[in-house]
């Protein structure tokens, strides 16, 4: 047994040489702390405070711009649902844009949280015949309707159950968000969600520094790194304000609606309670929050 | 110190070879240098550099690290029949099985880290130090028996060698135990690999009981491949002695594993097709194309094609024991298997796309140069490992020689 334990030592030694000399490689010592940081949601409020105070340095001296991180936490009582007006939607991807300028999406690569898919009227929601690289003059085209799609933001989220590190989790007011530190990149989580809601990075992210949103959360629309995975968090930075997310403001026709299911008085409530909704894929048993509807 | 003299003595022994033993070093390291090349610029640019995109988010890195478990578990299964119709040596059956199995989980466990973003991150996945999300992610799971299996055959196979080295008995009462669970683990490793896809009701074309078993049945047609060739080479080449019977047996035994995969794929594409549920895009995406997009459908049909001629070379008893048709049937089948893996397991899954639109993928030459890298890592670590184990097991290599310091070392 002597032997086994020389050998036991041996690997422990090496492995942990490898460690610090991988961690240490070329960095400096802020880079060694980014290294070692824990999972967001395992922090205490204290070493949360530390890591979004640094953030905001390195941010400052990455953009020359002043950010204004938060991590407000879920506000008790809220639980966020979404409903979008198929007979209204006319497909202007004005939403995938606003989107896209709220929350810091890459440009280069480009990356859009919503995608909009165009739908012969006649086949009804069918995605194997949609398009999403419809491009005419004018929307809407005859004999066709729209059904953007984004995180559905599951009750019972397949993305949060594969990973492997639990980089990504629900938060209490339903918003399922990712850890961007945490995320090891495994891609998992884009092979179990069915509304293809998930985006990797998989190039170093570019956005102009101009257009760079400064009021940022640190589970939402910060910038993000190359390898990683994000998602849309219902502007988790706004809506924890009381705030609409950016695509229910942008929507020129008025086909999206936001609000707090557990308010009697919400309008998403009046939605569910008058008008008969649908969700996607209802058959996979993931229950999303995000409910389409015909209002007309 | 015994330990450390049995590695030293290990080192020495990989240093020492023919010419032909240096040329394919020198071939698998120029091989490791050229891929590394290709690797080195995802590393710097990020995954940007394969093919892969939000449509099609897992391909050929994690298509080869399929097969390569396959593989793993493959060559410790065969201890089963080894020991079931006595062939005689059991014991190199063992050792060349689990070295087999250790280089291969070694390039699984790389082929995972050149597909994962942030490969420095690895240790969130680490239970105590991480938050290893057990037992909720298949992954998880996977990561843990893959690691645990390495651990078992690492050390069985370490132990053994080392026995022999010291002209010791080995402890039966070690090594039968952990040989035992090693068997299981073999079946748990691609078992859960396929749940691993399996467990995922959004891709329908993973989502068929069938998967594991046919992950199974794959599995034993190609990993019993190698260990065909290599137990030809190694009594051609060394004092190594299997019986011709033992080899036409393994054959036997591959043409009812290729048997079983052939009519499991049968049911499936039965199922698929006369149901003709929309699901069935992705199968006609496989075999046929959609539209103009045509891409993987030539790495199908020579998957089917190869792995048919195969069959056809194993079951009629006149081919498989000529040893030139054997071999070739061993060679076809082994890359049937990987094409399939590599290919057709994974691409057809996310094509077209989960919301219907179609992105071909095909691999990139950077993935194609990784994936090289990876597999001539792999083979020289096979060769280092199977010389040591070659020079202690058949040619005396041991620690007597070392302290006389007279005798020469194997070639």
């Amino acid at each position: 047994m002597k032997n086994e334990n020389s050998r036991r030592s041996f690997i422990k030694n090496i492995s942990l040489a490898t460690f610090s000399a991988l961690a240490l490689s070329g960095c400096n010592t802020k880079a060694f702390d980014d290294f070692l940081q824990q999972n967001f949601k395992t922090l205490s409020k204290k070493e949360k405070d530390i890591i979004i105070k640094n953030l905001g340095i390195k941010y400052k001296e990455k953009y020359g711009k002043e950010f204004h991180i938060s991590d407000k936490p879920a506000i008790d009582g809220t639980l966020f649902g979404y409903a979008l007006d198929l007979s209204r939607c006319v497909g202007c991807r004005r939403c995938v844009y606003a989107c896209v300028k709220e929350n810091n999406q890459s440009r280069e690569p480009q990356i859009h949280w919503i995608e909009v898919l165009q739908m012969e009227k006649e086949r009804g929601i069918d995605f194997a015949h949609s398009t999403a690289q419809y491009n005419p003059e004018k929307v809407p085209e005859k004999g066709y309707f729209y059904v953007p799609v984004q995180c559905q933001q599951c009750k019972n989220p397949p993305c949060v159950k594969v990973c492997p590190v639990k980089a990504t989790w629900q938060e209490p007011d339903g918003i399922t968000v990712i850890d961007y530190n945490w995320c090891i990149g495994c891609r998992y989580c884009m092979a179990a969600c069915p509304y293809g809601a998930r985006h990797f990075n998989w190039g170093e992210p570019d956005v102009p520094v101009e257009e760079l949103n400064t009021e940022v959360h640190y589970l939402g629309n910060r910038p993000r790194m190359k390898g990683v995975v994000e998602k849309c968090t219902f502007c988790i930075q706004r809506t924890r304000e009381g705030k609409y997310p950016a695509c229910v403001e942008i929507c020129p026709v008025g086909a999206r609606k936001f609000g707090n299911l557990l308010d009697p008085d919400s309008e998403i409530r009046y939605i569910l309670e008058n008008k008969r909704v649908l969700i996607l894929k209802q058959e996979l048993n993931t229950q999303p929050k995000f409910y389409y509807f015909f209002g007309i | 110190m015994n330990f450390i003299r049995f590695i030293t003595g290990s080192i020495k022994i990989i240093f020492h070879g023919s010419k032909t033993y240096y040329a394919w070093l020198i071939l698998l390291l120029l091989l490791i240098i050229w891929g590394g090349i290709g690797y080195s610029s995802q590393l710097a640019h990020g995954l940007i550099k394969t093919h892969m995109r939000d449509s099609v988010s897992w391909a050929f890195y994690i298509g080869n690290f399929t097969f390569l478990v396959g593989v793993a578990a493959a060559a410790v299964m065969l201890v089963i029949p080894a020991y079931i119709y006595d062939w005689k040596p059991i014991k190199e059956i063992v050792i060349f099985g689990e070295l087999l199995a250790v280089c291969a989980v070694i390039m699984c466990i790389s082929f995972i880290v050149v597909d994962i973003g942030n490969p420095l991150r690895f240790w969130h996945m680490l239970p105590l130090i991480g938050t290893m999300n057990f037992p909720s992610s298949m992954l998880s799971w996977d990561f843990f028996v893959l690691n645990i299996y390495l651990l078992i055959n690492l050390f069985v196979v370490t132990y053994l060698l080392y026995c022999v080295f010291y002209k010791k008995e080995y402890n039966k009462s070690i090594v039968l135990p952990l040989v035992l669970i090693s068997i299981p683990m073999a079946v748990a490793i691609h078992t859960t690999t396929a749940f691993l896809y399996n467990a995922i009701p959004g891709r329908v074309f993973w989502n068929s009981a069938l998967l594991a078993p046919r992950f199974l049945a794959s599995a034993f047609c190609s990993g019993p491949a190698i260990l065909l060739i290599l137990f030809q080479i190694l009594r051609k080449t060394t004092k190594f002695e299997i019986k011709d019977e033992a080899i036409w047996k393994i054959a036997e035994l591959m043409v009812y594993a290729m048997f079983i995969y052939l009519f499991f794929t049968i049911a499936e594409l039965f199922k698929e097709f006369y149901s003709d549920t929309e699901n069935i895009l992705y199968w006609k995406y496989l075999l046929f194309g959609i539209g103009e997009h045509k891409e993987i459908v030539p790495y199908s049909w020579s998957s089917i094609i190869m792995g048919c001629i195969a069959f056809v070379l194993f079951l009629i008893p006149k081919t498989r024991k000529n040893f030139l048709t054997l071999n070739i049937g061993a060679v076809l089948i082994y890359a049937s298997v990987y094409v399939e893996k590599g290919i057709a397991l994974i691409i057809p899954a996310f094509t077209p796309d989960i919301l219907g639109q179609i992105y071909v993928y095909t691999p990139s030459w950077i993935e194609i140069r990784t994936a090289i890298m990876i597999f001539s890592l792999g083979f020289l670590l096979f060769t280092f490992l199977s010389k040591i184990a070659i020079a202690i097991v058949f040619e005396d290599y041991n620690i007597d020689g070392i302290r006389s310091k007279k005798q020469r070392l194997p070639e």
